[in-house]
């Protein structure tokens, strides 16, 4: 790894897509300051991106990616990091991708606790389809396919990690450059499964959870005297249905991240021209 | 052959069926004597009917027949069941002193085996299975010492007092019946051969870790759990991992992103696992990701018959996922190929970057056979990476802007890989039609150039390897056998009774479902043809009636833009003319 790298290496000549003033913009552009600012490169990066607006991500970075199925990416993060620890691995989506489609990954990969970051641009609406209820979208919010509003409650993305014994929960906003990055690089460096929530605002199909809105609900914990490391204060930040918090909310310091528990360590790309010593063993066992 | 001996135990599921038949099956093949098991078996943990079946004869045996010599019956329902393969001669071991009476035809001898007292005298009542396979080896003339090493494989993880209760137990069975009973017909001859004993889901696992198998994910499901069980702990050894995803959609992704990492990467499911990993599938062969899908068949569709045999899936295999994707499928014939295959599978995905479906079926997968042990040689394990840069070699596939091309159009299709942490290699992969960069594309060209190139790494492979077929028999014979999968062993054993009758039959046992052998010319030499295989609708016969037919002149369109009629027009012409190539035409 080169200590030269700039956060702009992190990018690809491929212009985004997205809208012009898209959340994902400023989401993207924290993900690889982060990136670089923990020492990481392209080459020692993967990537793995998911379906929707917030999928196109893989292409607009330049690392290692794969941009897959939806709602797996987590899946194909895990095969990575696990098959070789020495990547830092990065998986990004959106809220349809993590939360609907892909829910029971999301709860999983968090228990699983490899050693990894989640980004999931959060934009509480499905904009790629052109404006639909998603699962953080609000109770009453009238889309094309709920006019009268969805009238179920909203997923809690945060309630849901912690119930499946999240080690890494954190909340940021798009439109706050440093901040943003900030949250994001202590889910880099947190030993296990980082995850962070972002609000990132869809222009075009929300006009609702809105930049104004965030701006002016957002409560950042890091000007309170909010303690990551007590669960007991991230619940009740976590389960506070009026207010809307960034920063990290939850971090436990003993947290063993997959390949240190099970003693994954070895770069599984490397394997010998032949069978392995020690094959024949393998078929004696069968006397 | 020699002769052979048909052996059973039967019971409820939980009477420990499982176990016991396996300790008698390892003991026989540790005294030279060649071993096949098949399992009678529910998907329930308690209750319901169960039995272990082990055939075994000095020469080879590669099949079950319908005849049982010796059997051990825990319940009536074990008779029951088993009646019409019992004959005069046969011997029915049972406990007296159990609360049903057994009820065994006139022809058949009975012997009453206080099983549970003797058990108990030897330390315990759950040593009755235990007594009675000491009582068979009286019964079958089988020296009751031989069972001692199976004993010590099966209890000596539980201490040496319970080994030596075991093999108490086992004499006492043995004395019981020399001492109450006697002429019996069987003799158990023995060799000095020592073989070993694995079914075919074990071959498979083995396989997977001689072929630099490093990361397994999946799902249970009967019956490909073994291989993954098989592989639990085993592939640690050899800094690999197995693990167990929440679904079959994450195993197939995680096994996805291990592939990417550069690992040797697999997943092993049943139909209902296919039908979901379905959807990755596609992804994997755009992204010309290497990647072993096994799939032990079980009879479907649906959760149709979880516990039973169907070699059903073979269209999904060939044609399941929207658009077209490129794969190969093979399909081991033994248990033994099961480990060659295996080996295969893994150099063929990675030379070919390709996905490919390694098709096993539910009676390989639980039955036991023996081997010698030679015909696992891991010396002869060769293996092959394919085209794989470094950081010195990259240079050579870099563009004009030093851009590393993962999807470069080469000649033979296959293009360069480079593991993640290769410096210079960083690339995108995607599902999305890309051009030679990976970055998605649209363009009507690159859409044209990708797909041609995905499909000619298949044309390459045609070319390259060898898929070929075994072929028994005479091949002058006017009736010509074809089939694949686990059907191999009753058909070369069929062959030798119709070869007593006088007919001669020629049989090809085809391990290449897709790409496949041509077999056009031995159809037409014989006179009839069939095709075996265990489902309803003869897939594997479609496909060969398929291969004998008239060829048509193909016009295709693959860029993304419809027909329009003047191109049409020209193209027809074109045919009609003959100036467009003789089996193509691309509008």
């Amino acid at each position: 790894m080169s200590s030269d790298v700039r956060f702009t290496d992190f990018k690809s000549d491929k212009q985004p897509t997205w809208c012009p003033g898209c959340g994902d913009f400023g989401t993207m552009n924290g993900m690889m300051k982060a990136l670089a600012n923990t020492g990481n490169d392209p080459d020692n990066t993967f990537v793995v991106a998911g379906i929707g607006c917030s999928g196109k991500i893989g292409t607009y970075m330049h690392s290692y990616a794969l941009h897959g199925v939806h709602g797996r990416a987590l899946p194909v993060g895990c095969g990575v990091k696990i098959a070789n620890p020495d990547l830092e691995v990065m998986v990004a989506g959106g809220d349809g991708d993590g939360y609907s489609i892909g829910a029971g990954h999301f709860v999983h990969a968090v228990r699983r606790n490899v050693d990894m970051t989640y980004v999931v641009m959060d934009n509480r609406i499905y904009g790629l389809t052109k404006g639909q209820a998603s699962p953080t979208s609000r109770e009453d919010f009238e889309t094309s396919t709920s006019p009268d509003g969805p009238k179920q409650p909203p997923v809690n993305p945060l309630a849901l990690a912690h119930a499946a014994g999240a080690t890494f929960i954190a909340q940021s906003f798009s439109s706050d450059a440093q901040r943003h990055a900030e949250i994001v690089q202590e889910a880099i460096e947190h030993d296990g499964f980082g995850f962070v929530n972002v609000f990132s605002p869809c222009v075009t199909f929300n006009d609702v959870d809105t930049y104004d809105y965030f701006r002016d609900s957002l409560v950042d914990l890091a000007e309170t005297d909010h303690d990551p490391s007590d669960e007991q204060q991230a619940k009740e930040v976590i389960m506070d249905g009026e207010t809307e918090h960034m920063g990290v909310i939850y971090q436990d310091d003993d947290s063993v991240p997959f390949n240190e528990l099970h003693g994954v360590t070895e770069n599984m790309a490397e394997i010998p021209d032949g069978a392995p010593d020690g094959a024949m063993d393998l078929v004696r066992e069968f006397y | 052959m020699a002769e052979d001996l048909n052996w059973a135990i039967g019971g409820e599921a939980g009477d420990g069926i499982d176990s016991t038949g396996k300790i008698f099956a390892q003991a026989q093949s540790r005294a030279g004597r060649h071993v096949f098991t098949s399992k009678d078996f529910a998907s329930r943990i308690r209750g319901g009917y169960t039995a272990y079946k082990i055939r075994s004869s000095t020469d080879r045996v590669q099949s079950v027949v319908n005849r049982l010599d010796v059997l051990v019956a825990l319940t009536q329902r074990t008779i029951d069941e088993n009646l019409d393969e019992l004959h005069d001669g046969s011997v029915v071991v049972y406990d007296g002193e159990r609360s049903w009476e057994a009820e065994i035809p006139g022809d058949i001898t009975g012997v009453d085996v206080p099983l549970k007292s003797l058990a108990e005298d030897a330390g315990g009542a759950i040593m009755r299975n235990v007594v009675a396979l000491g009582a068979v080896c009286a019964i079958v003339d089988f020296p009751v010492e031989k069972l001692d090493e199976a004993l010590e494989k099966r209890f000596g993880g539980k201490g040496e007092k319970i080994v030596e209760n075991n093999k108490t137990a086992a004499r006492k069975g043995a004395d019981y019946v020399e001492e109450e009973y006697d002429g019996f017909d069987y003799s158990l001859e023995t060799t000095d051969s020592d073989y070993v004993l694995l079914n075919g889901d074990e071959a498979i696992g083995m396989g997977a870790i001689a072929a630099g198998c490093r990361f397994y994910a999946g799902y249970p499901i009967t019956p490909a759990t073994d291989v993954m069980e098989y592989l639990t702990g085993r592939i640690d050894q050899f800094g690999g991992h197995v693990v167990q995803a929440e679904d079959e959609l994450s195993a197939i992704n995680m096994a996805l992103g291990a592939a990417r990492a550069g690992a040797r990467s697999m997943t092993a499911t049943s139909g209902p696992g296919i039908d979901l990993m379905t959807e990755t599938f596609g992804l994997v062969a755009t992204s010309e990701t290497p990647l072993v899908i096994c799939d032990v068949m079980r009879a479907g569709p649906s959760t149709g018959m979880p516990t039973k045999q169907e070699q059903g899936d073979l269209n999904s295999l060939l044609y399941g996922g929207h658009g077209e994707i490129p794969r190969f499928v093979i399909a081991p014939t033994t248990i033994s190929e099961c480990f060659h295959k295996t080996i295969e599978a893994f150099n063929l995905a990675e030379q070919y970057q390709t996905p490919v479906y390694l098709v096993a079926d539910l009676s390989m997968a639980v039955t036991e056979q023996t081997f010698a042990p030679e015909e696992f040689d891991m010396d002869a394990v060769e293996i092959d990476r394919g085209k794989v840069v470094d950081d010195d070699s990259i240079d050579h596939y870099l563009d004009e802007q030093d851009r590393f091309q993962p999807h470069y159009d080469a000649a033979d299709g296959v293009s360069p890989r480079a593991f993640p942490g290769t410096d210079g290699g960083a690339h995108m992969s995607t599902g999305l039609e890309h051009d030679e960069l990976g970055r998605r594309t649209e363009d009507t060209d690159e859409r044209i150039d990708q797909v041609e190139k995905r499909q000619r790494k298949v044309e390459t492979a045609k070319q390259e390897e060898d898929w070929s077929y075994r072929d028994y028999g005479d091949p002058d014979a006017d009736t010509l056998v074809i089939s694949w999968g686990s059907n191999e062993g009753a058909i070369v054993e069929a062959m030798d009774a119709l070869q007593s009758e006088g007919t001669d039959v020629r049989f090809l046992s085809v391990p290449y479902i897709f790409p496949r052998p041509d077999l056009s010319e031995e159809i037409e030499a014989a006179e009839r043809t069939v095709v075996v295989e265990c489902n309803a609708q003869g897939q594997f016969a479609d496909l060969i009636e398929h291969d004998v037919l008239e060829r048509v002149q193909r016009v295709t369109k693959f860029d993304g833009v419809r027909f329009d009629a003047d191109e049409l027009a020209d193209a027809i012409r074109d045919v009609v003319d003959g100036s467009a190539a003789a089996d193509e035409v691309t509008a």
